[in-house]
Formats: structure tokens, sequence, C-alpha cells
């Protein structure tokens, strides 16, 4: 793989990394739970016919600034920011993974003009009283690798700290990320974005891997049933909650069909 | 030096198989445990115990707050010490260890009954503000750990002001607003309560209560062995920042366990000890450090402490857990200290002989410089009878053994009543009343 160019913007005065790669139509990509501390194969998949730009969300890594936002509108507001600075609020389609989907639905409910397709990978934001989704916070650490992929090495290998890292600040910078999710969605993961997805006009993608056990998979058929524009659901076969990381291609297929 | 009798009010009846059947005492704890008729005889068992204590000639009777907790069954403390301010011995200082206010909004609810409890008390409250742990205020109480230590540091702010300021006052805070601030009724003490700040090892903490001039007490169920690295980071803290030495700036919980002999002793609290350490200790590692709560500050230390530990050759070793964040301790406790002999042995909790006994708080009194003594005299699944037993030994053989410690320092952090023969009468005979 190779390297991503990098720059940073600036969010409520807090650099925010910015990955970019590929030629072709740009889309954006916000990234799901954990955040990416690493480039990883699902983006190169997208980059091989299209501009993959990937804004680091406030706190995840690559990025800091999340403890200066206290509620949902301080929330949507940076990521509109962050997109906006990262060229990517003119009619762009914008993908996300999770933590990062439900707040790439919010982009496209409260600024329908601004993204024409959306691609989202389980998306978080939703809550069922009776099934909640799983609670990734509360977990040991060997158990979060499971939870989230079909291979939980996937997930480890993301994680782990690679050689040269900054034994100290590799792990604070992932428990940052971890803190910065649970900032937007503790306890329960929902923003009450149910109230919001009637505004959601554009066309829609929902990607579920089939094996995910952090979102219930009547969840995407709540988010469906609760959008205002057109929506399909696919499920990816031999996936977990971060499908993106246990099938990158099958993935990125799917949504450059869709784009 | 201040000796201070700390209830925690755990469940005395959880099951002998607990550990292996049960993932944790805390948030997810099966409710089917739970018999209230049960716990109603054990609400009164303490109460009781309390009482006994205030009786005995303790300084203060202290409670803290708990929830979803089988070894801590004060989800509401301040109504605890509403039952005790009436009945216990009106000598005798109440301490609440304290509320989480993060949990409060508003947090006039908490200034409120904390300036209830002192009107009623005649001006004995010592109030506590801890941020609470990660079980009861996470977990338990849903309350989010990224906002909970800013959250804190308002509603500290907030319940000073409404207990200081004189007008009625608009409160503009980030995550509290409020029109009218203007809490009936006020605290007896001027300016009031003396507040005391259970916290772990983090430099933010002593550097906070070296500013605001606040007691920091470290609450550890570990005892004074692993409490030395955590007071002596304390005690440098403060010699950096230029403040006296007066070791009533400091509070340290220990289990003690006293008999006629150590023979004796290593009978009577072999249970108890193992219940509270087997069976109440029992917390699931999920729930001990949810992202956020450490700060990142505290997250240095404590990588940085594992790095130097590891270089040290002892991830275990007992001297190297006060910086590292809870779930390393959960594991560490898990490994170590669930038997009888290595939980004394560690120092888990002092055990002995009046003499024995004495001397050892004697020593490690000096040698963490703490002025302000809390004490679990009653521990795990102990019964009344032995509780009573363990505080009356303590009183009358300990207790006097220890009189001169610290008697050249004063006690700025202590409360200031009002005169016994200005208070009302109350169910527990008042002596100077009495005597007229």
């Amino acid at each position: 793989m190779d390297a991503p160019a990098v720059s940073h913007v600036e969010v409520s005065g807090n650099p925010c990394r910015v990955w970019s790669k590929g030629s072709g139509r740009r889309i954006g990509f916000l990234a799901g739970f954990g955040g990416l501390p690493k480039w990883i194969p699902f983006l190169d998949a997208l980059a091989t016919e299209n501009e993959i730009v990937v804004p680091s969300i406030p706190g995840f890594p690559g990025a800091v600034g999340h403890t200066s936002f206290d509620s949902h509108i301080d929330w949507v507001l940076a990521i509109r920011d962050l997109l906006k600075q990262s060229g990517l609020l003119d009619g762009a389609p914008l993908i996300g993974s999770g933590p990062g989907g439900s707040l790439a639905a919010d982009m496209a409910a409260f600024w329908p003009g601004e993204i024409n397709r959306l691609a989202l990978i389980a998306p978080w934001g939703l809550s069922d009283g009776d099934a909640p989704m799983a609670d990734p916070w509360a977990r040991r650490p060997h158990e979060v690798g499971p939870l989230l992929c079909n291979v939980p090495q996937h997930w480890d290998e993301l994680k782990a700290e690679p050689e040269g890292a900054n034994s100290v600040e590799w792990p604070i910078e992932q428990a940052r990320a971890l803190e910065a999710s649970a900032r937007i969605f503790w306890p329960l993961g929902n923003t009450g974005l149910a109230k919001r997805l009637g505004h959601i006009a554009c066309p829609t993608l929902l990607i579920r891997g089939e094996g995910d056990q952090v979102i219930p998979a009547n969840y995407m058929e709540a988010f469906r049933a609760g959008t205002g524009g057109e929506t399909t659901i696919e499920a990816i076969a031999n996936a977990g909650h971060l499908a993106e990381l246990d099938q990158p291609q099958a993935v990125a297929d799917a949504i450059r069909a869709f784009i | 030096m201040k000796h201070c009798w700390f209830h925690l009010m755990p469940y005395t009846e959880l099951p002998e198989d607990f550990r292996d059947n049960h993932e944790s005492v805390w948030v997810d704890i099966d409710s089917t445990l739970f018999d209230p008729e049960r716990a109603h005889h054990m609400y009164n068992d303490f109460l009781d115990e309390m009482e006994f204590a205030a009786e005995m000639g303790f300084d203060a009777i202290c409670v803290n707050e708990h929830h979803s907790n089988g070894y801590g069954l004060m989800p509401s403390p301040n109504l605890m010490l509403a039952a005790l301010a009436r009945r216990a011995n009106p000598q005798t200082a109440l301490c609440v260890l304290g509320n989480s206010i993060a949990l409060y909004n508003p947090p006039t609810r908490v200034a409120e009954e904390m300036a209830m409890l002192d009107c009623i008390s005649g001006g004995r409250l010592i109030a506590g503000f801890p941020v609470g742990s990660p079980m009861d205020t996470c977990y338990a109480y849903g309350q989010n750990p990224s906002q909970l230590r800013e959250r804190y540091a308002e509603a500290h702010d907030f319940i000073v002001r409404a207990w200081t300021e004189p007008e009625t006052f608009a409160f503009n805070g980030r995550f509290n607003q409020q029109r009218y601030v203007n809490i009936w009724p006020r605290p007896v003490q001027k300016p009031h309560p003396p507040i005391w700040v259970p916290g772990g090892g983090s430099v933010e903490t002593w550097r906070w209560c070296a500013e605001m001039d606040y007691v920091y007490c470290y609450l550890s169920y570990y005892g004074y062995k692993a409490a030395r690295a955590t007071m002596q980071g304390f005690w440098d803290e403060m010699d950096r920042l230029g403040k006296d030495r007066n070791p009533y700036r400091a509070g340290f919980l220990q289990f003690v366990g006293v008999a006629e002999s150590e023979a004796q002793a290593r009978e009577l609290y072999r249970e108890p000890a193992e219940y509270f350490y087997d069976r109440c200790l029992r917390v699931s590692a999920r729930y001990a450090n949810p992202p956020g709560y450490v700060t990142e500050a505290t997250q240095r230390a404590g990588v940085e402490s594992q790095i130097a530990t590891a270089a040290a050759g002892g991830p275990d070793s007992v001297d190297n857990t006060s910086a590292r964040p809870g779930i390393q301790k959960v594991n560490l406790i898990d490994k170590n200290a669930r038997q009888f002999d290595a939980i004394v042995e560690n120092g888990y909790v002092i055990i002995g002989s009046p003499d024995q006994v004495a001397e050892q708080l004697h020593e490690i009194a000096h040698e963490l410089r703490f002025g302000q003594l809390l004490m679990l005299l009653q521990f795990g699944n102990m019964g009344k009878d032995l509780a009573n037993y363990n505080t009356r030994l303590y009183a009358e053989k300990v207790m006097p053994q220890l009189a001169d410690v610290w008697s050249e320092w004063e006690n700025h952090w202590w409360p200031k009543p009002m005169s016994l023969p200005d208070r009302a009468a109350t169910n527990f005979p008042n002596p100077a009343l009495a005597a007229e």
C-alpha cells in the first residue's frame, strides 16, 4: 500500500488529520469505532477509481479537541466544519462507519443539499430500548476484537503499536478514540437520530456485516423505514461490525457500485 | 489523630460460590441474591454499629455512596446520616464521603441535603466530594465518562457558591444552568462544612486539594503497603507547592481487626476478611476503566509507571499499584490477596492485639503521614456482635495509645459545631443538657 497524502485542517482551534489518495470522483469517509491509527486496505480499494478523502473525527487518531464539544449540536457543527474544510461538502458522496456513519447521516439530515449519496456501514445513532446495541466500552481488552470483527486479528492488527511508535502516546491515542466516541454516544449509542432520519433525502446504502455483534439487524430496517430518500440494505458475508476491516474488497465493491 | 469509624454497609449474605458463579458484585450483580427482608435486618444492624461507635468515642462516623453494589448498600448516604444525626452521640462528627456530585443535576440537591444535615446535627458535617467510581457513575448511573470530571468540577463550584453566596444568584455553567439559586436551609458551619476529597493517585487531585485547602483522602482497600507510593507522591507534591506538612491534610483508610491476641484476631477476622476480598471485590474488569474516566495525564503516569515497573522486574509489585489504572488494581487483587494470610501479609487488613495494632497504626500514621484515620472495623460479613467487639476493643485499648499522635498540629479541617448547650435535645442523651 502506498501511503496517502497527509494534510491537516483546524476544527475549533484543534488540528485534524486528513488523508487523501487516488484520483477521480471525490468521496469522503468518516471512520468507525476506534478510528484509524493506520491506513487500511478498504481505503485502497476505494481509491482505485476515486479520490478518497478521510478526515479524522476530533479525538480519533490523528485529531484532538473532542473535549470541547458537549452537546450534539456542538458535534454536528464540528463535523460540518471538518467536512467543509476537507472539501467534502460540495455534493461528494459520504461514507461512514458506526459512529462515523451516524455523524454522516446527520450531515445529510441537517444539510440535505450538500450530500448527494450516503453509504453507511452499521451506523450508530438509533436505540431500541428492548434491544440496545452492544456496549463496546465495557469490554476487557481481549474482548474488543471478537466483538467488532469477524476475524478479531483485523482489529488487533489495526491497533497494534507499530515499530518506532511512541510507546507511551500510542495507547493513549487509542484510548482517546474510545473516549471521543463515548463523548458523543454514551451510553446507548443514541443521539436521537431517529427523529432526523426523515430529513435525509439522498439515496442511501446501508451495509451491515452479517456477523455484526454490535448493531442488531432490525436497526437497519428501522433506519431504512425512517429515511426520506431511497434506501437499500446490503449484507456482507463473513464480516462483523467493522465490515470494512473484515471484507474490505466486498464493502468497497458495494459502495462503488452504489455511487 | 482523628479516628473515624467508616461503614461500607456490605450485603453480608452473598453465597459462598459467588466468585465462581457471578462475574461482578457491581453494576450487573444478580438481583435475585438480594433479600429485602434480610436487608431490613442488615441496615438496622449497621446503624446500631455506627451509633455504638459514636457512643464509644470515635471522633467521626462515616458513610459513602455506591450504586448497584453488593458491598455498599448506600445509594444515598445522606439518608443514613439523617438517621444518625439525631440518634448518635452529639460529640461525634458526621462524615459523608461523600456524594458523587457530578451525578446530580442540578447539584442544588447536594447543597440542600448537606445543609440540612449540618443544621440537624448542629454543625457536625464533614462534606466529602468524590468523583465516584466508574462503576457507580458511568455504568450504574450512566454518566458520560468523558464529561465526568468537568461536571464534577462545575458541581463543586456550584455547591460551594450555593452554601456561601448570601444573595440569590444565577448559575450559568457549562452543564448546569439555573436562574435562581438560593438554598434553604443554609449550613451551620461558616463559610461551609469542611470538604474532604476521596481520590486515587492523581496529581491533578492533589494539586486541587492543595489549591482549595481541602483534605485529600486515599481510600484504598489494599492497605498501607500499597499506599506508600501514593502518599509519598501526595506529600512530595505538597512540598513542591509550598504547603505545610500538616498531617491533617491527609486521610487514609485502613481495615483493622483487634482481639485479645494475634491468634484470636486471626481466628475472628479470617472469615469476614476473606468474604470481603473474595466476594465483595469480585468486580468485573469490564467496568473498571470506561474511556475518559482516567485523565490522559494520569494515563501517561500509569503507562510510564508500568514501563518503570517492567524495568524493575515486578509487574505485580504492590508498591507499584498506586499510579496504575483501576483495571490493573482489580487484576492485582484477583491474583494475590483473597486468602487471609496474604491479605494480612500485604497489609490490606491490620490485625492483632491492641498493642500490636496500636504499634502498627502509629508506625503507618508517621510513614504515610495522615491525621484523619478512616477505619473499617466492620468489613465483609462481620456480624454486629463482632463488629461491636472490635469497635469497643479499639476504642478502649488502641485509641488511648494513639491519643498524642499529631497533637502538635492543629486540625483545620474538622467541623466546628454549635456548642452543646445551644443544641436541641435529641434521642441521644445530651450530657450538657442532662447536667442542667
